[in-house]
């Protein structure tokens, strides 16, 4: 499965678990410009809920997509500011 | 006509007085517009960390973390066993015991033999890097990484006999209750583990 979105940088996370998929992927949006997107890989099923509610409750991000290939997670966060 | 109602226009405040009272109060009134958008924006998160066990270390660092990447500002006020989780030689060996733990299946009676807890707590340990769960060590760096406090009670540094330099590098001693009072006063989240 693609996905349609442009992504700036990547985050791979794979085989981490709660709470680092959250805490790496805002380590890693800080560092965008705006506008940029962050793509990040995870296995943690915890990261859809976790990431989703994270980037609601933020100010500066959106999650502009999640997609789920086999066991990988992908989830799609935009700096807005 | 009555006496006792004020005479003449000259008790009267004069419009460049009003004007002056009017200005007055906008200020004050911006003022606090500032302070309650302060109080709005600057979200707060205390958690009080009373015990050195390896199971309850975790949440009180997971929950920290956490809110730090939700843009909170973070403090984790360490007591008594506590401590232990932000001792730089101790913090890899925190332990656990099946004694009295209906959550681990090991018979109180073996589970009170001698080393079993150090056996307990290596499974446990082995499990935590099995399933890909954090350190503690790496939970900790994380958490000081992205901004939280950690500090560690001065009574209690004394009571163990601790030195300042026996923690992590970047954690904050020298605080005590009232510290830690005026911080959960201040704050919208305050929990004790």
């Amino acid at each position: 499965m693609s996905s349609t979105v442009d992504a700036t940088e990547t985050l791979d996370v794979q085989g981490q678990n709660c709470p680092m998929p959250v805490v790496k992927t805002k380590q890693a949006v800080d560092e965008l410009d705006a506008d940029g997107v962050l793509e990040v890989l995870a296995t943690d099923p915890g990261s859809v809920s976790d990431i989703a509610g994270w980037a609601e409750s933020a100010d500066e991000f959106e999650l502009v997509d999640q997609s789920e290939d086999g066991d990988v997670y992908r989830h799609y966060v935009r700096r807005t500011a | 006509m009555s006496t006792d109602t004020p005479a003449g226009p000259t008790d009267e405040p004069s419009r460049a007085e009003l004007a002056a009272r009017v200005a007055e109060l906008e200020a004050e009134l911006s003022e606090l517009g500032e302070d309650v958008a302060a109080a709005q924006t600057e979200d707060k998160m205390v958690i009080v960390a009373t015990q050195g066990t390896l199971d309850m270390a975790y949440p009180p660092l997971i929950l920290a973390s956490t809110a730090a990447a939700f843009g909170y500002d973070v403090t984790v006020f360490h007591t008594f066993w506590g401590l232990e989780i932000l001792h730089e030689d101790h913090a890899s060996e925190l332990s656990l015991s099946a004694v009295g733990n209906p959550n681990l299946s090991v018979p109180n009676a073996v589970a009170a033999l001698p080393g079993m807890d150090a056996v307990t707590s290596r499974m446990m340990r082995q499990k935590i890097d099995d399933e890909n769960v954090a350190s503690i060590e790496e939970l900790i760096q994380t958490s000081l990484d992205t901004g939280v406090d950690l500090q560690a009670c001065q009574m209690t540094m004394e009571l163990f006999d601790y030195e300042e330099t026996a923690f992590f590098e970047g954690v904050t001693t020298g605080v005590g209750a009232a510290t830690a009072f005026q911080e959960m006063a201040e704050a919208d989240i305050q929990l004790l583990v």
